[in-house]
């Protein structure tokens, strides 16, 4: 059960969760009020991580995409077992490491390493950069003190610093080059598997490259797995062989990275790309761009967690109308949500969000209905109505999506979360579970790791 | 054209530290007009941001603003002139610290940081201090001002800005609160908003919105605007013109257009190509050989020599001033490199300078321990 033969991925995560919990301390959860009582208090988890399944093949580089807080970073920590998953399994090599822990979860540290974001503190700055990167080795019992001195050495003219450079302290250096430091003290212990968290995001453009072009060479050389974190999508194209993409805790779509930029399924997926400004001022700019904020994860929306600001929400079968009238509904639900309205006269309501477009039938009467309380000035029963009489009853709000569709570029599986590719799917819901290889051959062991749960 | 709405003529600030003087800013020409967006481009540490602080004279000790001219809308921000001795002194026309403060900052000019959090107090809630600032600047009553600070919210594009107007900073997202802070910076309709750059912590989701609502407030109101960034997609986004600047100089000025398809310096073009492309894949990229010198310690001549691909013999020697090489008609497109016509140093005859632009390893070591 162990070893990794060819072809078979390095790294399998099947169903993570990671929640926190709110309620935690002694004032956690607790909100204050002006009326009576004063005070409650709420339990609610932060959904930070729900349900990931993703594979990471020997030797490839996997993009992982999205905006700040959707639960990026989280996953990598989770994935490393720096922080204790609430379900779910990561089989590294076969093993699985949730069901680690203590003394056969350290050793297998060695096999993982991480880079960070910020190159300045993830250096020690009173320690000189020659122990800095024998740190790790001291800590695995490689080595004799010379051999690590030696290998020290080795490791800083290999990410392209001056082995000269053993002595100097952290300060001494820009941030390209603590970077550097950084992806060498990562190296000593032979990882298989490094996690980089943003670690071009704080660098500059000119930099960046240098760092980027080295990462690459490295990872040639020394045969590395990488889990690419970056919200930067240009640098994602760069560096990752397949690219995933999450938002608000999920993965909404998996792909090669030429599939994924080139064919993307997703409306978020698309939206981010559409957002990524293109260095040419003769480009039109970016297009559709998405409006809102991203949703809370204590209480996460039903069904697809992009619905709420999702483009091209699904229309609901039981209304009758065309898409620029649903458009327009969609439109106006939204902008009721976010009370934007200047005016809240019925028939300047009217005419900015149905001037060209207003359904008629059940549809039109309930619409009626709501511009009446939007005029009256009662936003949440205006609010409640359009919700619950449009929004939750698209196939968007009641089922969650998962899909799998064939992939126009390269072999790699295309997953999407949407219910627009229904129709073009090859597999849909369970089927798209990456049924896999470990599913099998280490069912036994996954049971025993739930259990221990 | 017409006058410009701010002019900076030959501006140098130094910070004077026990190691020596530093010259952030070392004599630095550039013009705003009315209703147009200035890009001021630039890595960390080309003194981006010392500029413009300098325009509002915001710089502290140890630093200093040792020359140069700023006017505004016939107004002198800064000039200084020699007296009896020999010395320099300030002119007399120039602004003093209480018109700085009451006339100039905020009213005329304002300016939007990078992290919103530190611009905004986080014991006060968003409401109150947009409220108060408009209160003080507009001589509105408050039941006035908080209408209009109302307004401005939803203008800005926060939703349900009733409520949000009594909630905290740490309430808003990152994009939420560099909202508030453009609606602070347009809530005394200023002519001139310097933005110093507003958009490098936010997601491109984010990003895109804001330059979007930046532009349509621009065409509303008609504000100009200095737009500071390292990021050259922004530049070809949202810029009329572009001064680009590499430790303490300006080394390239022109229209958005020319910069990027006539680009001058080799700077520039080397910024421009050690971009990752989002519209297509590269395999590999060509990265700027090195890191930018410290601007204690300037390269002799021209200050890129050191990293420049195209660099010869001369370049260590002579050190160019911006000159126009546009042609005539054309808009102006200033660039300061000897290897064009107009310098006439003998670029051409000059030996190449070998291997330096990698420099081994210690070429990027800095002396005193990189960027902050």
């Amino acid at each position: 059960m162990s070893g990794t033969d060819d072809g078979e991925p390095l790294l399998e995560v099947r169903e993570l969760c990671k929640y926190f919990s709110e309620g935690s301390g002694m004032l956690g959860g607790v909100t204050f009020d002006r009326e009576f009582p004063f005070f409650k208090r709420q339990h609610g988890d932060v959904r930070a991580v729900e349900s990931v399944s993703f594979d990471i093949e020997k030797g490839e580089t996997l993009g992982l995409v999205g905006e700040s807080g959707c639960g990026k970073s989280t996953l990598a920590r989770t994935v490393l077992r720096l922080l204790e998953p609430t379900s779910g399994s990561v089989y590294f090599k076969g093993e699985d490491l949730a069901s680690l822990s203590g003394e056969p979860l350290r050793r297998k540290r060695k096999d993982m390493q991480m880079i960070f974001q910020d190159p300045q503190s993830s250096l020690d700055p009173r320690m000189k950069v020659g122990p800095i990167v024998e740190e790790p080795m001291k800590a695995h019992g490689m080595l004799d003190e010379e051999g690590r001195e030696a290998r020290a050495k080795e490791l800083l003219e290999k990410v392209g610093l001056d082995p000269q450079h053993y002595n100097r302290y952290p300060h001494a250096f820009s941030g390209g080059q603590r970077q550097r430091v950084n992806l060498a003290r990562a190296l000593s212990v032979n990882p298989d598997f490094i996690v980089c968290d943003e670690p071009v995001s704080a660098l500059d453009v000119s930099i960046q490259a240098q760092v980027l072009n080295t990462m690459r060479d490295l990872q040639e050389e020394f045969d590395l797995t990488y889990l690419f974190i970056a919200h930067d999508l240009s640098v994602i194209r760069h560096i990752s062989d397949r690219v995933a993409v999450m938002y608000l805790g999920q993965m909404v779509e998996i792909a090669d990275k030429e599939e994924l930029f080139e064919n993307p399924q997703h409306p978020y997926t698309r939206a981010l790309l559409d957002a990524i400004p293109v260095p040419d001022p003769r480009s039109e700019g970016r297009t559709a761009l998405l409006t809102g904020d991203v949703p809370s994860p204590i209480d996460p929306p039903s069904g697809c967690r992009f619905r709420t600001r999702c483009p091209s929400l699904i229309r609901p079968a039981e209304y009758d109308m065309t898409d620029p009238e649903w458009a327009n509904v969609v439109e106006f639900q939204r902008a009721v949500k976010r009370r934007s309205f200047e005016t809240t006269n019925r028939a300047a309501v009217r005419q900015r969000h149905f001037a060209d477009a207003e359904p008629g039938g059940e549809a039109g009467t309930l619409l009626d209905e709501a511009i009446g309380h939007v005029a009256a000035g009662e936003w949440e029963e205006a609010e409640r109505l359009l919700t619950e009489s449009f929004a939750d009853r698209s196939v968007c709000a009641t089922e969650e999506p998962a899909y799998e569709v064939s992939p126009t570029h390269g072999e790699s599986r295309h997953y999407a979360a949407c219910h627009l590719v229904r129709d073009d799917a090859v597999a849909a819901g369970e089927e798209t579970e990456l049924a896999s290889s470990v599913g099998e051959r280490f069912a036994g062991s996954a049971d025993v790791g739930e259990a221990d749960d | 054209m017409s006058e410009p709405l701010l002019s900076v003529e030959n501006l140098k600030t130094q910070f004077f530290t026990e190691d020596g003087t530093v010259r952030a800013v070392d004599g630095i020409s550039f013009d705003v007009h009315e209703g147009e967006i200035v890009g001021l481009v630039g890595e960390s540490g080309a003194g981006k941001s010392v500029a413009t602080s300098s325009l509002l004279r915001l710089v502290e000790s140890p630093g200093e603003i040792v020359g140069g001219e700023i006017t505004f809308k016939g107004r002198t921000l800064f000039g200084l002139e020699e007296d009896a001795n020999g010395e320099l002194r300030p002119r007399d026309d120039m602004l003093s610290e209480e018109e700085m403060r009451r006339e100039i900052r905020g009213r005329e000019i304002a300016i939007i940081f990078q992290d919103p959090m530190e611009s905004l107090n986080p014991v006060f809630t968003v409401g109150g201090q947009l409220r108060e600032f408009i209160e003080l600047n507009r001589d509105l009553s408050e039941k006035e001002a908080k209408r209009e600070a109302i307004d401005m919210l939803r203008e800005v594009g926060i939703p349900a800005p009733e409520t949000r107007y009594d909630e905290y900073p740490h309430q808003f997202s990152g994009g939420m609160r560099q909202r508030v802070l453009i609606a602070m910076a347009l809530a005394c309709q200023p002519d001139l908003i310097i933005a110093d750059e507003p958009t490098t912590a936010l997601d491109v989701t984010v990003e895109g919105q804001i330059l979007e609502m930046v532009k349509e407030l621009q065409t509303k109101y008609d504000t100009s605007f200095i737009w500071v960034t390292h990021d050259m997609s922004v530049v070809a986004e949202i810029c009329d013109r572009v001064n680009v600047m590499y430790l303490g100089e300006i080394i390239e000025h022109a229209t958005v257009d020319d910069l990027f398809y006539d680009t001058k310096h080799p700077y520039t073009r080397a910024l421009l190509d050690s971009m990752p492309r989002p519209d297509e894949t590269v395999h590999e990229l060509n990265p700027i050989e090195g890191v930018m010198p410290e601007a204690i310690d300037p390269p002799a001549g021209c200050r890129f020599h050191s990293r420049c691909p195209d660099a010869r013999e001369v370049c260590r020697e002579v050190h160019p001033e911006p000159r126009d090489l546009a042609d005539e008609g054309e808009p102006t497109h200033r660039a300061a490199c000897v290897k064009y016509d107009a310098f006439d140093v003998g670029y051409d005859e000059s030996r190449p300078i070998e291997g330096d632009a990698a420099g081994g390893f210690g070429a990027g070591l800095t002396r005193t321990g990189g960027e902050e």
